[in-house]
């Protein structure tokens, strides 16, 4: 009776089946609880994971209501890799599909916006644009200028308040008022920061992020908002380190 | 490459499984703590904080680099692109120390963040031998590998654990990470002596040595059910086990594991007192 690593994995992944026949404890009788330990493991280590990485997601939906999803998760899903700090790549799609929750739309966004931040904080360590370069292009040459953007630059675009709905859970910010926003996340140095672009602005940086010139990003954004003016959104870009380098042609 | 050339190997003295909150503390006072054992799956990003501190960690302490994702065990190949990110990591850091488990927890591309059972059988034997000649290959180095808390065991089983893991080290030359508490977890759980396991144990091999804590459960039919939880103090019964297998082997690199509800770190360090009040007399016995 040899019990192979495909029956193991199944059946530690879903409680209702039979404990594989052959894992026995000291007295040769069927393994019942003691194989429950490692359900139990894997479950509870897993849904840990999930609830440090989404901290937003678990305060929304309450402890239990966070450890039921979770269960049905990490079954459904679990990590295809060893790299536990970026778990939960599916989660968003999950949300949307998950009965019990569909009704909340905002959810699937802030689970997107809760992973970029991973992102970030794990994302390589860049030098930023000394501004002394870009001060010294002339005008024709700025509006021509496309940028090279550190790995730790993450944007998330949504219909949703869902940088107001971050700060609401993490930071006691004021109740979020129902705008769409785009979450803009750099990393000056460790920490990551969220800012809320409208938008415009999320078009802006968006086309920049595509390799669309400055001149090209300033025309997306004012189809969009024709009043839009770059210069507070440059700046967030250049004092959170985004921009590394001026493309050459 | 970072320079660590000083820190070639372990001391024979108390370590602690490093984590992040503990940073300021120990960069303060380490007390009695010597080096630092890290789980490289955390250090695989590309950047950012984990990285930044443990180049700094690296320039004061030896570090011992411990993988929980590798799964040696595994019935599948070793998943090449998780070697590969692992060599970077040594080839970057030159740790003092790399060691793995023998366990598995990646089957048909799912990774259940466990340490899964092994059988212990010619076919397991031959698995694993063949992947620590792998990963030794890829990291240019020799690797230690770790005893596990079992919970079960397999009826196809054909020799006892210490046996197993003879027949690994002879078979690959790889060194062996023997966990005293999972002796203890493990002997109580399967209803044999822990001291028969030590006695049985090729302790010439041996390391590193790790204690961590458990917790106490029990059995459908009553019987005592330990869990490797590394979520409390090491017990008395695992000290003494532990100051007896020194007293044995020698003194050997100790690592304090503690990984769930993570104390402030005056009591870890108070652990690793407890460890250097056995490992100090062991090593001046040696020296004299």
């Amino acid at each position: 009776m040899t019990v192979s690593q495909t029956d193991f994995r199944a059946a530690v992944l879903d409680p209702v089946r039979p404990v594989p026949e052959g894992l026995v404890d000291p007295e040769g009788r069927a393994a019942g609880k003691r194989f429950d330990v490692y359900r139990n493991n894997v479950v509870v280590s897993l849904s840990n994971a999930l609830g440090e990485a989404f901290p937003v997601i678990r305060k929304l939906l309450g402890e239990n209501n966070f450890r039921i999803l979770a269960g049905h998760f990490v079954r459904a899903h679990p990590p295809v890799s060893p790299l536990i700090a970026l778990y939960g790549e599916a989660l968003p799609g999950f949300l949307e599909q998950f009965e019990p929750v569909r009704s909340l739309g905002y959810l699937p966004d802030v689970a997107r916006l809760e992973l970029a931040l991973r992102r970030a904080y794990h994302a390589a360590d860049t030098l930023s644009l000394p501004p002394a370069e870009l001060q010294a292009l002339p005008p024709d040459a700025l509006a021509e200028a496309r940028f090279r953007l550190a790995p730790a630059l993450q944007l998330v675009e949504s219909d949703w308040p869902i940088v107001s709905i971050w700060r609401f859970n993490m930071e006691d910010g004021p109740k979020p008022r129902p705008v769409p926003e785009t979450a803009l996340i750099t990393r000056p140095q460790f920490d990551p920061e969220i800012a809320a672009l409208t938008p415009a602005a999320g078009t802006f940086v968006s086309a920049i992020a595509a390799g669309g010139s400055l001149g090209e990003a300033l025309s997306c954004a004012s189809e969009i908002d024709a009043g839009f003016d770059l210069t507070p959104t440059l700046g967030a870009l250049i004092s959170g380190g985004a921009l590394i380098a001026i493309e050459e042609d | 490459m970072l320079d660590s050339t000083a820190h070639e190997t372990l001391p024979l003295a108390p370590g602690v499984g490093y984590k992040p909150q503990h940073f300021a503390a120990i960069m303060a006072d380490p007390g009695p703590v010597r080096w630092l054992e890290i789980h490289a799956e955390n250090y695989m990003g590309d950047g950012g904080r984990p990285l930044a501190q443990l180049r700094h960690l690296a320039e004061r302490f030896p570090i011992s680099v411990h993988g929980v994702g590798l799964s040696i065990g595994g019935e599948a190949p070793l998943d090449r692109d998780h070697l590969a990110r692992l060599a970077h990591l040594v080839g970057w850091l030159n740790p003092a120390s790399f060691s793995e488990h023998l366990a598995w927890s990646t089957h048909d591309t799912a990774f259940l963040n466990d340490l899964l059972p092994l059988p212990y059988t010619e076919a397991t034997l031959a698995r694993v031998a063949s992947h620590i000649d792998q990963v030794q290959e890829a990291l240019g180095r020799r690797m230690l590998l770790e005893n596990p808390s079992t919970y079960l065991a397999f009826a196809e089983s054909e020799m006892s654990e210490t046996d197993f893991l003879r027949e690994i080290a002879r078979r690959t030359g790889c060194g062996l990470l023997l966990d005293v508490n999972n002796v203890f977890v493990s002997a109580t759980n399967q209803k044999t002596d822990p001291r028969d396991y030590i006695a049985e144990f090729p302790l010439e091999h041996v390391g590193e040595v790790h204690l961590g804590g458990h917790d106490e459960q029990e059995d459908e039919h009553g019987a005592p059910l330990l869990i490797d939880s590394h979520g409390a103090e090491v017990v008395d019964p695992v000290w003494t086990l532990y100051a007896e297998t020194i007293a044995a082997m020698g003194p050997r690199p100790s690592l304090i594991e503690w990984d769930t509800d993570v104390p402030e770190w005056p009591v870890l360090a108070a652990e690793a007192e407890r460890a250097a009040a056995i490992l100090t007399p062991a090593r001046q016995a040696v020296l004299s």
